[in-house]
């Protein structure tokens, strides 16, 4: 990950904070505009870390998976269902409901994955559209479902969306106290508290969220530091090279397949059980594909990748701050007035870096092949 | 030297079937503690086969294998290390952008710890294992640093990468796979020193090749192998290349081409100040100028890696030239597309068939039109016309001696030398001036490398110019008229063929610049 | 030409088109089978279930013309991806030059007469509305395709990207200055198109319309100009092995740029009949799940036309007829897509078919796609 790379990621999330910050300042202070943007943007920016870690287990293996975004879409809605089932047919109590929610989203991710794994290591399926498929079924499967389950009166839940157990709740670290204590040592300035609360909003944050940014540098660990890592390097490198070694590069690309699969589905708990209390079909709108394109942007390295998803983060959290100040955009930026506008920068965004005017990446050298002996 | 009760692997019966190919058929073999013992046969004679058996690649569908006399069951290349197997495969199997270190320990990261752990998230301990590949290293006088990025390093480095990664897992057999292939003659004898200090440390070696001159030289017997088979044993003393060569041949093979002196012309092909930059943004071909005359062959030598390729790629429009000019037959073709140069009467025999030559799913009535698809006869006002595009492939297939049973046959399932001869008759078909023949026989068996070779010189007779690129020397000393060696992207000398040995081209080749000659 | 020549030509074609046919209808088969379990499992009768659907596909004249309805769209969408399959390129943005295609013909049939002020004979103002389609079509194809053959940017993605694009747009301009401005409406569609600018139905009563026919026309001309020019020599070799097609002189690049250019104006093909000889006006949200039933359909047809008019009369079949069975039976519509998704499945992963019912495998194995790698 070379400098240029995080320069740009500086710039542009700079310019998209800036823009709130200039719209918004006359009614907050810009300090607190700032750590509001930073929280929003971790948390948004959750579901593309968490898949850009998925596809990066994957591709550092040699398995393209461009089925992230169903893997996430089928995690949401069965940990969901799992989530519901546990409240509204067992009479759980919120977290346990929540909880095993988040196992079943892991471990619908995972299975799906499976799947994919199957298909492209296995039958040597052609691997985009294995994921392609996985895409689709996830589609079909969880359209089909959540139809017959929650509109067709003779299901288990008698045709209505039952009340959802709620969402994971924020993890308070004190830190916004701690800084305020700081504070009183100075004589509690203004200043002081008011950037207390605004460091306190970014480390606000909920469990998924959490051990989003956690699994990054665990990740980073893992795939540089360890046996496991230097293994599935090499698999997805020269798989022929690692196998004269006596690695079993089956076995280690099914492995981080669907440890890759766990990471989506987690990434899919994060809609239903984390964002907001429900389901909708194709609720999962394009982050996958968005969190791949982190992923290349990252040059397959977990902190890049992280890193890009921050960007897509930051623009999402644009359009969510734009709302709040809707009024005080001023007229002659009537772009940023039209919602529309705004929601189109990821996705100008995710092309404009794929050409490679900010630097070529590399993928590993046998993502996306078939490894035959 | 070595005593046959000395056996320490010991190969009996051993067979292997592909689909459509018997590789390996009742195979015997043996090797002795201390020996070299050479395993001799054209490409396709199953040696590669069996040593990937040896080493647990392949399963063999039957035969036995003997490990210093005990019955060994090899399901994958790890019960080969674990019994002092090791093998520098003749592509490397080493991962580029993985460091010396890291490519040595990866398999057996813990190999060298007190607490052998087993967990697959052991940290890894770079360090200590960069001081052991430094103390093997040193052993031998290889300078390696265990830091460096393997891609960043000469081949030749490589292949002592690969060495002492054998060396690391404790191997005490050691197999080549045509080790010799990317080296110069210079690296080569280097190579062989390695080879007798190993011998005397009690390593055996099993030294895989096709070339008759090594064998003589470094082996302390010989089993020769064709089409499956072993066809016998011998040692250096009791034999000489004739024998060698019919015996991998099963005919009598005549060693040298044929050909009149050449009658050269005019230039049909000039090229002056080329440098040419690859891939990587490396400028691979430097500052490099000679010319081609019509009537003549002019063999570019040179070992692998050279800046033959884009030498190769600029000369025929594949890849822009970073400064410098090319002419074909008088025009200024410089940064043109490929089309020009066919256009402007290029045949180009590419480098690598199966990738630029072939459409492997398309019919050999398709790909003997993949240059001329867009011109009458066979398209007229851009529609393909089946009946043109059949004639002239029932011509060619029956003027090239293509063997297949119909023009209708995909490209992919012929032998390579059928592949090849594909190629050559699309390629020597048109009206060309001249020809750019990279690597023309890579690969293939004897007979299509004779079969070819008379093409290309029948079109020098007929006054095409000929550029020849080879890195087999005896293919550059026996169809060149004049040679041309290049070394690091740049040309260092261009002489008469008659005028020259192998051993000044083998100097030259290593960059040993000759005094004028 | 020989008589053994003509024997082995025959032989080998003989060879394709079973393992063409075969293995696809055995994928259909299968996932009939597996939906069937899926329905039992949910409490449903699966041969009630089909017994409706079949009904509903083709158990009248009105079905059968409504399975043609159905069809049209998805033959035009299944060429689109097949083409740019034979190019080497994955177009999974059908569904956004769709929505596109359909807008600007719409926007051609409804604003372009008030614009200029007076109304156009229909021979021109059906063409120009068409062509306001293809064109859009043509260019929301062409710059992923540009993007791809000049940078190396993967073509998966950005499709998808220019899809959501396109969808964001078509949104804002249905919801905006394209909305049906008639007081009494409040969907986020477009005003009806005038009458000139409209494809007239086939029969009087029924709506199949002459769209469909121009599909199986369209079709028929895809084979031709891939199997029978030499542009199509030039798309099938760049698809199948760009190396060689540089080495073979063509320009690469322009054929990228053309092929996925192409396959996008086949797409908004698909949205501009759907606008001028269906609903006669552009609606949000009526081309939900085009695009991937495009992937799904071609992927079933092998890529081929012929393959993709049966495939997409397959998927009309199974959509129109779908209605019927949840009137029937109550089993949701959306097990269709459950259904669609395993033919897919088992299509691109014709080695468990092949594995299931013991058939060999014929010929080598084609690529469609090519990974980040290039």
């Amino acid at each position: 990950m070379d400098w240029r790379r995080f320069g740009f990621i500086a710039f542009i999330i700079a310019i998209l904070f800036g823009t709130v910050v200039i719209v918004g300042m006359s009614q907050e202070p810009p300090i607190l505009i700032i750590g509001s943007m930073m929280a929003t943007t971790i948390a948004v920016a959750t579901p593309l870390t968490l898949g850009a870690l998925s596809g990066l287990f994957c591709e550092r293996s040699g398995v393209v998976n461009i089925g992230i975004e169903g893997m996430m879409l089928a995690a949401a809605f069965f940990g969901w269902l799992a989530s519901i089932y546990m409240s509204a047919i067992f009479k759980f109590p919120i977290a346990p409901s929540l909880i095993i929610g988040v196992i079943a989203a892991i471990v619908s991710g995972g299975l799906f994955a499976l799947l994919h794994a199957v298909l492209s290591i296995t039958y040597k399926v052609d691997q985009i559209i294995g994921g392609t498929v996985i895409n689709i079924l996830a589609v079909g499967v969880t359209g089909f479902l959540n139809r017959q389950l929650f509109f067709d009166k003779s299901s288990v839940f008698h045709g209505e969306v039952p009340h959802a157990a709620g969402i994971l709740p924020i993890i308070h670290l004190p830190v916004k106290e701690g800084i305020t204590a700081l504070c009183g040592l100075f004589g509690s300035s203004d200043g002081c508290l008011v950037t207390a609360n605004a460091i306190g909003k970014i480390f606000d944050q909920k469990p998924i969220a959490i051990s989003a940014v956690l699994l990054v540098f665990i990740s980073h660990h893992i795939l540089f530091n360890t046996r496991w890592g230097l293994r599935t390097r090499a698999v997805g490198e020269y798989p022929k090279a690692a196998d004269t070694v006596g690695i079993n590069v089956i076995w280690m690309r099914y492995s981080n397949v669907v440890i890759g699969g766990c990471m989506a589905g987690l990434a899919g708990a994060y809609f239903t059980l984390e964002s907001v209390p429900s389901f909708e079909p194709l609720m999962t709108n394009g982050r996958g594909f968005i969190a791949l394109a982190a992923l290349i942007f990252g040059n397959w390295t977990p902190i890049g990748a992280w890193a890009a998803s921050l960007v897509f983060g930051a623009s999402q959290a644009l359009q969510i701050n734009l709302q709040f100040f809707r009024e005080s955009i001023p007229p002659e930026w009537g772009f940023f007035q039209n919602a529309y506008n705004v929601g189109q920068i990821p996705y100008i965004l995710t092309m404009l870096i794929l050409t490679g005017i900010i630097g070529k990446t590399t993928a590993p050298a046998a993502d996306g092949q078939p490894y035959e002996k | 030297m070595s005593d046959e009760n000395d056996t320490v692997l010991k190969a009996s019966g051993i067979t292997k079937q592909f689909p459509g190919v018997l590789a390996n058929d009742q195979v015997d073999f043996d090797l002795r503690r201390g020996e070299v013992h050479a395993l001799l046969g054209e490409n396709g004679a199953g040696k590669s086969t069996l040593m990937n058996i040896l080493y647990g690649l392949y399963k063999a569908d039957a035969g036995e294998i003997l490990v210093n006399g005990v019955p060994m069951h090899l399901s994958s290349p790890k019960d080969a290390i674990k019994h002092g197997i090791g093998m520098v495969h003749q592509h490397f199997m080493l991962i580029p952008v993985f460091s010396v270190t890291e490519n040595i320990m990866l398999g057996s990261e813990t190999a060298h710890r007190k607490n052998k752990t087993e967990s697959v998230f052991a940290t890894l301990d770079r360090k200590e294992v960069a001081k052991i590949v430094s103390e093997l290293s040193n052993q031998f006088g290889f300078q390696i640093d265990p830091e460096a990025l393997v891609g960043d390093l000469p081949v030749g480095v490589q292949q002592r990468v690969e060495i002492i990664k054998a060396l690391y897992r404790n191997a005490s057999i050691l197999i080549l796979d045509e080790p010799t292939a990317v080296l110069t003659p210079q690296e080569a004898e280097d190579l062989f020193r390695i080879i007798h200090e190993l011998t005397l440390k009690g390593v055996s070696i099993i030294f895989i090749t096709h070339k008759l001159k090594e064998v003589l030289s470094i082996a302390d017997r010989i089993t020769v192998m064709r089409a499956g088979k072993v066809v016998g044993s011998v040692t250096p003393a009791e034999t000489d290349e004739h024998q060698l060569a019919s015996m991998m041949v099963g005919r009598d093979v005549i060693l040298t081409v044929e050909k009149t002196t050449a009658q050269p012309k005019e230039d049909v092909l000039k090229v002056e100040n080329l440098s040419v930059r690859d891939q990587r943004n490396l400028e691979t071909v430097r500052d490099v100028s000679f010319h081609v005359r019509a009537g003549e062959i002019l063999g570019i030598a040179g070992v692998q890696g050279n800046g033959q390729t884009e030498l190769a790629e600029a000369l025929t429009g594949l890849r822009k030239s970073e400064s410098g000019k090319i002419w074909l037959s008088g025009h200024d073709l410089t940064g043109n597309s490929p089309r020009a140069f066919t256009s402007s009467g290029l045949a180009h025999i590419p480098e690598d068939r199966q990738k630029h030559g072939l459409v492997m799913t398309y019919t050999i009535a398709d790909n003997m039109i993949l240059c001329d698809y867009y011109h009458p006869p066979f398209s007229i006002k851009g529609v393909l016309q089946q009946n043109a595009l059949d004639a002239n492939a029932r011509k060619l297939i029956a003027n090239y001696d293509v063997r297949t049973p119909s023009p209708y046959v995909d490209a992919g399932k012929l032998s390579g030398g059928n592949q090849q001869k594909v190629i050559v008759a699309r390629e020597l078909s048109r009206e060309v001036r001249l020809v750019i023949a990279n690597q023309p026989t890579r690969g293939l068996d004897v007979g299509s490398i004779e079969y070819i070779h008379k093409q290309i010189i029948l079109m020098r007779d007929r006054g095409v110019g000929v550029l020849v690129i080879s890195a087999e020397l005896d293919e550059i000393m026996s169809l060149s008229d004049r040679i041309a060696v290049m070394y690091r992207g740049e040309i260092v000398t261009t002489v008469d063929s008659s005028a020259v040995t192998r051993e000044q081209l083998g100097l030259w080749m290593a960059g040993i610049i000759p005094e004028k000659v | 030409m020989e008589k053994k020549d003509l024997k082995e030509k025959f032989k080998a074609l003989l060879v394709t088109v079973g393992d063409a046919v075969l293995v696809p209808l055995l994928a259909v088969f299968t996932a009939i089978i597996i939906g069937g379990i899926v329905i039992a499992i949910v409490g449903g009768d699966p041969f009630a279930a089909y017994k409706g659907l079949f009904q509903g596909a083709f158990g009248s004249v009105k079905a059968l013309s409504e399975t043609g309805v159905w069809a049209t769209p998805y033959i035009f969408a299944g060429l689109a991806v097949s083409l740019a399959f034979k190019g080497g390129l994955f177009n999974i943005g059908a569904e956004g030059q769709l929505a596109l295609g359909a807008v600007a013909s719409a926007w051609v049939g409804y604003a372009l007469p008030q614009m200029l002020g007076f109304d156009l004979p229909w021979f021109i103002h059906l063409p120009l509305a068409i062509g306001a389609g293809l064109l859009f079509g043509f260019i929301w194809g062409a710059i992923p395709g540009a993007l791809k053959a000049y940078t190396g940017a993967h073509e998966v993605i950005n499709t998808i990207m220019m899809n959501y694009i396109a969808l964001n747009w078509v949104s804002y301009l249905l919801n905006g200055p394209m909305k049906d401005k008639n007081p009494l409406n409040v969907i986020a569609r477009t005003p009806l198109i005038a009458e000139s600018a409209r494809i007239p139905p086939i029969f009087a009563g029924l709506r199949i319309h002459w769209g469909f026919v121009l599909a199986i026309v369209v079709a028929f001309i895809v084979w031709w100009v891939l199997w029978k020019t030499t542009f199509g020599f030039e798309i099938r070799t760049v698809g199948i092995n760009p190396d060689a097609a540089k080495y073979a002189g063509i320009n690469v690049k322009r054929i990228m740029t053309l092929t996925l250019g192409l396959s996008g104006m086949l797409a908004g093909l698909a949205g501009t009949v759907e606008v001028t000889a269906l609903n006669y006006r552009h609606e949000l949200g009526f081309s939900t799940g085009y695009g991937f039933d495009a992937i799904a359909i071609a992927l079933l047809g092998k890529t081929h036309p012929a393959g993709v008019v049966l495939a997409a009369i397959l998927f009309a079949a199974m959509r129109n007829g779908a209605t019927r069975m949840q009137f029937l039976t109550q089993i949701p519509v959306d097990i269709i897509s459950v259904i669609q998704a395993l033919i897919l499945l088992f299509v691109a992963a014709d080695a468990i078919v092949r594995y299931i019912y013991r058939i060999r495998r014929s010929g080598g194995k084609v690529v469609l796609t090519r990974g980040w790698g290039g």
